[in-house]
């Protein structure tokens, strides 16, 4: 039994479905990576795990036990944090109050946490008085990862880490996002760079039209001929 | 030298020592209006009646305590009787909130619905706080009167223009800093206070990282009710209290919040003043002020005075409407509406 588990998700935002019964697994150590064409409900799909979106049909699990009537701001106690892909930082607080409110279900890890994030990110120590709307794009990126760190979760879901920022930029995070997993935390991410990040996916899974269409390791999903030709571009 | 010192002392005695003692009350007051509109994103019109409920029950309390025989003298009684006003204050906008605000937050109501909802709500509360206390001017203030009196400063000084401070203005100044400055500690020093700042920046973050938005809007509607009963009992000992005021009193109060910048703390502090001093600078009669400076009547014998003290409200209409021309977001960059 994996750590979480959502099976056959139905949801939309009113009107017609964006998901149509989609199912997502991913255990701790793991990287399990979502991709697919634009509109494929990816991070619809990150969005109903999180309960920010209602699930019509389908469950979601932790350790086996349904969080489905869980509201938001409870699921990070159960060790869930998510990186939204935009408006993922607080911009009018400093860096380090950045870092305290993602200790706030859990002000110990001011003292424990922190550091490791810092020693992750030293950037952020250096500018952890600035307000973090005046930092650059990959820096911010590395406060939505850092706040979301301080909750110590179990499972961390990134939507789009990588949206945005510089290529050089882009190989750090995921260098980081891999030395996160072998702290031994699930990592749930959607990415744009396919290619990239199936590279360092334990689980892949392509999305189409709001269900899975491929379920495979990221290195057998790389190797799929099907895969390749229709959404990594040959 | 005199002449000049005298024209000061003017200057002193009708701008700068009420000005700062209303001023304190707008500020206070704005700072309600900023805190809500922070939090809740919507301009609360019944702030005003708020403080007006809040400063009722402070003046019952007082002539229940004035009854028993209770006092503080030199203090004015109704300085005890305050914490039973911000009690009643809170409970008054926790009910509110129950009854009508929680509903269009689950609607996710815009912003307009919100604000004429508020205009009903202000109506109802003014409407209650009459039916209880009555309509009447009431002077609730027993404490000593003056800190400086005019006749005391003269002699002190030998000018033939006094200053006088009255207690009630020196008391506004000094709680208002006291208040001002516990928020600012709470916002920018606790862990609660922080989490609120979040939730008004990012509300979506704030639910992924845990923060419980009901807390949130539960602690706003505490603070925003304690300042709304502190200005409105600070402006009823300062100027008595007559229920109609506060009706008009929403208009410098959104002024200020709003030159300052909403959801703006600071800027809700500057605002008011700036709203205030202009207030008085604009409808002061400037004709004592030239005799001393210049001589009686060389600039001819009118008052000098740029508008009636009946336009006042013009002022804080004219500068709204300016800011809201050349920067809507106000002073310090608030949320622009």
């Amino acid at each position: 039994m994996s750590y979480l588990v959502s099976e056959n998700m139905v949801a939309g935002y009113g009107g017609a479905n964006i998901l149509n019964s989609c199912s997502i697994e991913v255990d701790l150590g793991q990287i399990a990576v979502v991709v697919g064409p634009n509109g494929a409900g990816k991070s619809t799909a990150m969005k109903a795990i999180f309960g920010m979106l209602p699930l019509q049909r389908g469950n979601v699990k932790v350790l086996n036990e349904s969080i489905n009537d869980l509201p938001t701001f409870q699921r990070v106690k159960k060790g869930m944090a998510f990186v939204p892909q935009t408006d993922n930082i607080f911009s009018s607080l400093t860096v380090e109050e950045n870092l305290e409110m993602g200790a706030f279900t859990n002000p110990r890890a001011m003292i424990t946490i922190i550091e490791q994030v810092y020693s992750l990110f030293p950037a952020l120590k250096e500018k952890r008085l600035q307000r973090a709307g005046e930092l650059s794009g990959g820096q911010r990126q590395q406060v939505a990862v850092g706040r979301a760190l301080m909750t110590e979760p179990k499972l961390l879901m990134l939507d789009e880490p990588t949206a945005g920022v510089s290529p050089i930029v882009m190989d750090e995070l995921f260098e980081r996002i891999i030395d996160v997993a072998r702290t031994g935390i699930a990592i749930l991410m959607v990415e744009q760079n396919a290619k990239q990040a199936l590279s360092i996916a334990d689980i892949g899974y392509v999305l189409v039209q709001g269900e899975n269409r491929y379920t495979d390791s990221g290195k057998a999903l790389l190797e799929n001929t099907d895969v390749r030709k229709t959404f990594l571009g040959g | 030298m005199e002449g000049s010192l005298n024209s000061l002392a003017l200057l002193v005695n009708y701008i700068f020592v009420p000005g700062f003692a209303y001023g304190s009350q707008l500020a206070l007051g704005a700072l309600g209006v900023t805190m809500i509109y922070a939090v809740l994103n919507f301009s609360n019109f019944s702030h005003g009646e708020i403080m007006s409920f809040g400063a009722m029950i402070t003046i019952l309390v007082t002539y229940w305590f004035q009854g028993l025989g209770i006092s503080v003298h030199p203090l004015p009684t109704a300085l005890i009787a305050l914490p039973v006003g911000i009690g009643g204050a809170i409970l008054l906008c926790l009910l509110l909130d129950r009854l009508v605000f929680s509903f269009y937050r689950q609607q996710r109501a815009n912003s307009v619905t919100y604000l004429i909802v508020s205009i009903g709500v202000m109506f109802v509360i003014g409407g209650i706080t009459r039916f209880i206390i009555g309509p009447d001017d009431r002077n609730f203030n027993d404490g000593e009167r003056f800190v400086l009196k005019a006749r005391t400063f003269k002699e002190m000084t030998g000018l033939s223009e006094g200053v006088a401070i009255k207690s009630s203005q020196a008391i506004t100044v000094a709680s208002a800093f006291i208040v001002v400055a516990a928020v600012f500690w709470f916002l920018s020093r606790t862990r609660t206070g922080k989490s609120m700042r979040a939730y008004s920046n990012n509300p979506d973050l704030a639910l992924l990282s845990g923060i419980d938005p009901n807390r949130v809007v539960f602690l706003a509607w505490v603070i925003t009710a304690g300042l709304a009963a502190i200005a409105g009992t600070l402006y009823g000992l300062d100027k008595s209290y007559k229920p109609l005021v506060f009706l008009h009193l929403v208009l410098p109060i959104f002024a200020a919040a709003i030159v300052g910048g909403v959801g703006s703390p600071l800027g809700a502090i500057v605002g008011g003043f700036v709203i205030a001093f202009s207030e008085l600078f604009i409808t002061f009669a400037y004709k004592k002020v030239a005799a001393y400076l210049l001589g009686d009547g060389v600039l001819g014998d009118g008052l000098l005075q740029l508008l009636s003290t009946d336009y006042k409200f013009a002022v804080s209409f004219i500068i709204l409407v300016v800011v809201l021309l050349i920067k809507p977001t106000g002073i310090f960059s608030g949320k622009s509406i």
